[in-house]
């Protein structure tokens, strides 16, 4: 059986950054509409498997569609505002690993 | 109308050579944007730059000798980083400088956009404050600890300080699209259009291939399109780039929200029109019914100091919790009746353990940095307990420990570095305005002899 793709194999982007302090947003792209439509209809990545993946209100996650580009937008909220004393990341540029490493079947 | 971004953040540097390029072109306009919330709380609260001085200088010396020369308005948004009073302050004195190091004489509008704490109780009380998102709601114990209040300016204040003669426009906090929209509605364009212009030139050159903030871009805008142009021969703008950065930073690709209204860019087309130029049309602009601009603040914390340590042996690497544990409980007992607990707080930061939910690799990490990170009421208090903390975390016993002469491998001497005051945002809210004008105010200055 061969084995199924993280999604960081089928991108050419992954990536996360503030949108202001309070959210983290992160833009997949991928090489070709193909690819882009196999992760859409896929239907792995959903508002409630990115908040139990991120550890965040489900309510607040918006997960969008950016065709023109073969993108995928995902915004969180974060567990921690921007520069709060527990931060670790605080322009949130290095948050896209869990994402990457999601299996897409 | 042709308008030209210096790059994506003033001080970030861009190629003289890009400079000299559009040099040859008509140029009707030159902006920068020199701010961010990136960086975080500190500045805005500390009133300091997170930009280099010196390159602060470099990037606005070789623009405006030229700007000042061909009579075309030169203007710089959110001065200092994070565009309150003593940010704008830093921001004239450099110009002052390169005025007088160039023999200038101009005129500069310098546009303020801080409130007082009056203003936002004012808000609040009428209810006209909106939240920006969860976990920072705002309250009047917060108004109150908030020193420096900056708004977002919009267009308007941009539209009117360019209705006068001033050769330079300098602004203290603004939207970044503010800077690049403002003279291209002023000239009539649509709306839509110019705004979508703006939100993506706002980064310099970070819609081109090779991507990079630190390079000049430049938009030619017309009555029914606008296009991107990178300055530097080298860069090329690609549909994919521009519309990647359109997303950019932003919770939706769809939407850019202003204080004037939203843009709808869910019917934008994407052409390419040359191999290094992307011609985008069909962007909409709504009004808002209802006005506003964000507010943004930060609060003092406290005082950090911090110590960085690497750790090399396996076994101290396994009690490493164990370690922290022990040194936590001696510092507030052997300090009880000096420095009371509440008064600091002291965190371990870990690097190179597996994260949380991904697979822990074959061969285990055998080099951990740590920093041990104190964040007190005071600096002194902040010296000491991380002081105390690193003495006796570099000793700390555990079952098995056969490494008894040290458990920290310092990487410099001294091995405490004292951080200064800390700030948290306590603001990053919007307030709901009668007038999107209300909380700027113009001055004009002659710069130079």
């Amino acid at each position: 059986m061969r084995k199924m793709p993280k999604l960081i194999d089928l991108a050419t982007v992954v990536r996360s950054k503030n949108a202001g302090p309070l959210y983290v947003t992160f833009d997949v792209m991928f090489p070709n509409k193909s690819v882009f439509e196999k992760v859409k209809f896929s239907k792995v990545l959903t508002e409630k498997y990115i908040a139990k993946l991120y550890g965040v209100d489900v309510k607040e996650v918006s997960i969008i569609m950016y065709d023109i580009v073969n993108s995928l937008k995902i915004t969180i909220p974060r567990n921690e505002i921007s520069g709060a004393l527990a931060d670790t990341d605080v322009y949130g540029c290095q948050q896209q690993v869990p994402l990457s490493n999601v299996i897409i079947p | 109308m042709k308008i030209i971004a210096l790059n994506g953040l003033l001080g970030y540097g861009y190629a003289a050579e890009s400079l000299e390029n559009v040099k040859g072109m008509k140029i009707d306009y030159i902006g920068v944007d020199a701010g961010s919330t990136d960086p975080g709380p500190h500045y805005l609260g500390n009133g300091t730059s997170f930009t280099d001085r010196n390159a602060v200088k470099r990037d606005i010396e070789l623009a405006l000798v030229y700007a000042l020369n061909k009579k075309i308005p030169f203007v710089i948004g959110s001065a200092g980083g994070s565009g309150g009073k003593v940010h704008v302050e830093w921001v004239k004195n450099i110009i002052e400088e390169i005025a007088a190091g160039n023999k200038l004489n101009f005129k500069m509008a310098i546009i303020q956009s801080e409130v007082t704490k009056e203003y936002v109780r004012g808000k609040l009380r009428a209810g006209k404050i909106r939240e920006m998102g969860p976990g920072l709601p705002l309250t009047e114990e917060v108004i109150d600890k908030c020193d420096r209040i900056v708004t977002q300016i919009g267009i308007g204040p941009f539209m009117k300080a360019l209705e006068s003669d001033a050769d330079v426009i300098l602004a203290g906090r603004s939207c970044d699209t503010a800077i690049y929209a403002a003279p291209a509605i002023k000239a009539g364009m649509d709306m839509g259009l110019a705004f979508h212009m703006a939100k993506i030139m706002e980064c310099g050159s970070m819609c081109s291939e090779p991507m990079t903030a630190s390079d000049i871009m430049t938009a030619t805008i017309e009555k029914d399109s606008f296009t991107l142009e990178p300055a530097n021969p080298i860069r090329r703008c690609t549909i994919d780039r521009v519309a990647a950065h359109t997303m950019y930073e932003q919770g939706n690709p769809y939407f850019i929200y202003e204080p004037d209204g939203v843009i709808d860019l869910k019917e934008s087309k994407y052409e390419q029109i040359s191999d290094r130029a992307v011609r985008v049309s069909n962007s909409k602009f709504i009004e808002a019914k209802e006005k506003t601009l964000k507010l943004e603040a930060a609060m003092l914390a406290g005082y950090r100091t911090i110590s960085i340590a690497g750790i090399n042996d396996p076994l101290t690497i396994k009690n490493i919790d164990l370690v922290f544990d022990t040194v936590k409980k001696f510092v507030v007992e052997n300090m009880k009746d000096k420095i009371a607990p509440e008064d600091y707080l002291i965190t371990l930061r870990k690097y190179g353990e597996p994260l949380p939910g991904m697979p822990i690799p074959e061969l285990p990490t055998n080099n951990m940095g740590v920093i041990l990170d104190v964040v007190a009421k005071t600096q002194e208090k902040a010296n000491t307990i991380c002081a105390l903390a690193r003495a006796r975390m570099l000793h700390t016993d555990y079952p098995g420990r056969k490494s008894t002469a040290g458990n920290l491998a310092f990487p410099y001497s001294p091995s405490d570095i004292y951080c200064g005051p800390v700030y948290t945002f306590g603001m990053y809210h919007l307030a709901v305005v009668d007038d999107l004008c209300e909380t700027s105010s113009i001055s004009f200055v002659k710069v130079g002899a």
